[in-house]
C-alpha cells in the first residue's frame, strides 16, 4: 500500500460567488521513500496541491489518505497534532522566527512534545549537525545567509523525525551554489534517513535530484 | 526554551514601542489610583462618621452659637445616652500663608469628648493631664509629627473669632484608632475658652458651637432629632439636629460636582489604558501574521496562539500596572504633604489598588481578545501567503 493515496480531489476558491477551480479531479499515489518533484507553470496549483497533502488546507471534494489516516476526517486540533508528528515543512522563504536563535527555531516543534529539555537539546543539536550548522546555534536568522537560513529550516523540519517532508520551492530564493547544497541535503535525507519527500519546484536542476517528476498544468496532473 | 520565552522575546521585539506602551499604562494606572485616592480623601470625613452620633447646631448657621444650658435639657431626652459640646476656635498659628499651619483648633469638653469619640485614642495618663491644666491641649499624632510638637511644648495662637493671644501647653498626643481618623486636630479645654472670653467680652460666656449627642439605638436618631428641634423651635436659639454623616456631607456636597467629574475621569482613564494597549497588540499581531501561520503549520493549536498573544498583552499590562501602582504611593504621599490639613486622611485604599491593577489586567485581556480571535480563525494558507 502506498504512503499517500490521493483520490479524486478538486479544489476551488471563491471570489464573491464566482468559483475559481484550481485543481480538477486529481488522483495519484506516492509510495513510501519516494522523492517526488511537482513541476508546472506559475499559478498551476502546485502550492495548493502540496498544502492539501500537508494537511494545512482542505480539498473541496475527494479524499487524502496518508499512512492509513483519512485526514479529511480529522478536526482542527487532531489535524494539527497529526501534522506535528507526520509532516516536516520547508518553505521558499524559510519562515524562521526572527526573534529566535537557530537553536530555538529548531527547538520550536519539540515544544509540542513531552521531551525533557535535555532530550530536546540532543535532538536539536543532532538536527543542526545533519545540516552542518552546529557552529551557528546561537545565531539569529538575520545573522545567517539565505542558504544557511534554509538549512536551519530543514533542521526544524526534520527535528521531530517526521515521515514526510514537504518543500515548496526550497531553492526558489537561493543562488546556484546554495541551491545545490540544499538539494544535496534533501537527497541525503531521502537516501540516508529514508524520508519521503514531496517537493514543488520549477527549477529543472532541482527536479533532477527527484526520482519522479509529475507535471501540473491548469489544475490537471500529467 | 518555553512558550514564556517566546512571549518575552516577542514583547521586546520593538523595544521602544513596548517601553512607550508600558509607560502609557503606568501613567494611566497612576492617574487612576491617584484620582481615586483624592476622591476617597475628600469623602474620608463622611465615611469616618459614626452611625450613633448626632450633631445639634444653630438652625440658621454654624456660626451662631447655642446656650450651654441646652446641655442638661437635651441629656434628659429619652434615647440620648451622652452629650458633649465644642466650639470652633479658628485663630492664626505662625505664618498663615503656609498650608500646614491651617490645622483645626477646637475647644472641647475634656470630661466627655473622648467618651463620645472612642476612635480618638489617648492614654489615661494623658487624658488626666489634659483635664488638670486649664490651658492644656492635645494634638493629633500626625500634627505633632508635622510640627515637632512634644509633651510640655507651648503653642501660641493669635485669636480671631476669640480675640487675644492664646497660649496652650501640649499635654497629650492622640492616635487615631484607624486610618480614617483625622490626626491633625488640636483640642483644648472649652472652659479655658469660656473663662477667658468672659473676662474679655462679657456676655460671650456660656456659648457652645455645637453639641454632640450619642444615642444607644440607631432607631432613636430620628425621634431624638425631632424632639430636640421641636423643643427649641420657638426659643431665641433654635436648633438643627442631624446625624454626624449628614452634617459632614453638608461640607463636602458643595464639591460633589467636582468629585463626580474626578470619578468619571478615572473611568475614562481605563478606556485610555485599553486603547494604548490595543493599539500595540493589534500592530504586533498584524506584522506577525505569517509567523503565527507558520506556528499553526508546525502544529501549534488555538490555545498556544491565544497564550502567545494574550501572554504578551498581559505581560505589558502587568508591568505597566505594577509600575503605576508603585508610583501611586509617592504621588499620594506628596499630595498629603502639600495639603496636610485640607486632606487629613490620604490613604491609597486596598480597593483602589485592586481597581487600578484590575483595570490594567482587564485591558490586557480585552486588548488581546480580538487579535487572538482573528489569528486563530485565520486560514493557515492565507496566513502563509501574507507578505510581511
Ligand atoms: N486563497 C486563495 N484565494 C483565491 N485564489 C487563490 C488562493 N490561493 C491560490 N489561489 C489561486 O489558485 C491558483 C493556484 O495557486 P498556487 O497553488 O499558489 O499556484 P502555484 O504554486 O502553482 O504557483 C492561482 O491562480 C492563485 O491565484
Ligand atoms: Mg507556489
Amino acid at each position: 500500500m502506498s504512503l499517500v493515496a490521493i483520490k479524486n480531489i478538486s479544489k476551488s476558491y471563491w471570489r464573491d460567488s464566482l468559483e475559481i477551480p484550481v485543481l480538477r479531479n486529481i488522483s495519484f499515489d506516492i509510495p513510501e521513500g519516494e522523492f517526488l518533484a511537482l513541476m508546472g507553470p506559475s499559478g498551476s496549483g502546485k502550492t495548493t496541491l502540496l498544502n492539501l497533502i500537508a494537511g494545512i488546507d482542505r480539498p473541496t471534494t475527494g479524499s487524502i489518505v496518508i499512512g492509513g489516516t483519512d485526514i479529511g476526517g480529522l478536526g482542527e486540533t487532531a489535524l494539527a497534532q497529526w501534522r506535528s508528528r507526520i509532516m516536516g515543512f520547508i518553505f521558499q522563504f524559510y519562515n524562521l522566527l526572527p526573534v529566535l536563535t537557530a537553536f530555538e527555531n529548531v527547538e520550536l516543534p519539540l515544544l509540542l512534545t513531552k521531551l525533557s529539555s535535555k532530550e530536546r537539546r540532543d535532538h536539536v543539536e543532532f538536527a543542526l549537525k545533519i545540516v552542518g550548522l552546529e557552529e551557528r546555534m546561537r545565531h539569529y536568522p538575520k545573522q545567517l545567509s539565505g542558504g544557511q537560513e534554509q538549512r536551519v529550516a530543514i533542521a526544524r523540519a526534520i527535528v521531530t523525525d517526521p515521515t514526510i517532508l514537504v518543500a515548496d520551492e526550497p531553492t526558489g530564493d537561493l543562488d546556484k551554489v546554495s541551491a545545490e547544497e540544499i538539494m544535496k541535503l534533501l537527497d541525503r535525507l531521502n537516501s540516508e534517513f529514508k524520508k519521503t519527500i514531496i517537493m514543488v519546484t520549477h527549477d529543472p536542476r532541482a527536479a533532477e535530484r527527484a526520482h519522479l517528476v509529475r507535471h501540473l498544468d491548469k489544475g490537471e496532473l500529467s | 526554551m518555553k512558550i514564556f520565552k517566546i512571549i518575552f522575546k516577542n514583547g521586546l521585539r520593538h523595544k521602544l514601542r513596548t517601553i512607550l506602551t508600558v509607560l502609557g499604562i503606568m501613567i494611566a494606572v497612576t492617574a487612576f489610583g491617584f484620582l481615586r485616592t483624592v476622591v476617597t480623601a475628600w469623602n474620608a470625613g463622611v465615611s469616618a462618621s459614626a452611625s450613633n452620633r448626632m450633631i445639634t447646631h444653630h438652625s440658621v448657621s454654624i456660626i451662631f452659637t447655642l446656650p450651654i444650658a441646652y446641655r442638661d435639657q437635651i441629656l434628659k431626652i429619652p434615647g440620648v445616652s451622652a452629650i458633649s459640646y465644642a466650639n470652633w476656635f479658628g485663630g492664626v498659628y505662625k505664618d498663615a500663608s503656609d498650608f500646614k499651619n491651617f490645622f483645626p483648633r477646637i475647644a472641647v469638653d475634656p470630661e466627655t469628648f473622648f467618651d463620645l469619640y472612642p476612635e480618638f485614642g489617648l492614654s489615661s495618663g494623658e487624658r488626666e493631664a489634659f483635664m488638670k491644666d486649664r490651658n492644656a491641649c492635645v494634638v493629633g499624632h500626625k500634627l505633632a509629627e508635622e510640627h515637632g510638637f512634644k509633651i510640655g511644648d507651648i503653642i501660641n495662637i493669635e485669636g480671631d473669632i476669640y480675640p487675644g493671644t492664646w497660649e496652650f501647653v501640649v499635654r497629650g498626643i492622640y492616635q487615631g484608632r484607624d486610618a480614617t481618623v483625622d490626626e491633625t486636630q488640636m483640642l483644648f479645654q472649652w472652659k479655658y475658652l469660656d473663662e477667658r472670653i468672659g473676662q474679655l467680652q462679657q456676655g460671650r460666656q456660656g456659648e457652645v458651637g455645637w453639641y454632640v449627642l450619642s444615642v444607644k439605638n440607631p432607631a432613636d436618631l430620628a425621634p431624638v432629632s425631632k424632639t430636640v428641634d421641636d423643643m427649641y423651635f420657638n426659643s431665641r436659639a433654635s436648633t438643627k439636629t442631624e446625624t454626624e454623616k449628614e452634617w459632614q456631607q453638608s461640607f463636602v456636597s458643595m464639591s460633589s460636582a467636582i468629585l463626580t467629574s474626578l470619578t468619571v475621569i478615572s473611568y475614562v482613564i481605563i478606556g485610555i489604558i485599553l486603547l494604548v494597549l490595543s493599539n500595540t497588540i493589534i500592530m504586533a499581531t498584524r506584522e506577525r501574521i505569517r509567523e503565527y501561520a507558520v506556528l499553526k503549520t508546525l502544529g501549534f493549536t488555538r490555545g498556544h496562539i491565544i497564550g502567545l498573544i494574550g501572554g504578551e498583552s498581559m505581560l505589558i499590562a502587568v508591568v505597566g500596572g505594577v509600575l503605576g501602582l508603585f508610583l501611586t504611593f509617592p504621588m499620594a504621599g506628596a499630595f498629603a504633604k502639600a495639603f496636610p490639613t485640607w486632606f487629613p486622611i490620604v490613604v491609597v485604599e486596598p480597593l483602589t489598588i485592586v481597581l487600578a491593577f484590575g483595570a490594567a489586567l482587564f485591558a490586557g485581556l480585552i486588548a488581546a481578545l480580538f487579535p487572538a480571535m482573528k489569528i486563530t480563525r485565520m486560514n493557515i494558507v492565507d496566513g502563509l501567503r501574507t507578505i510581511g
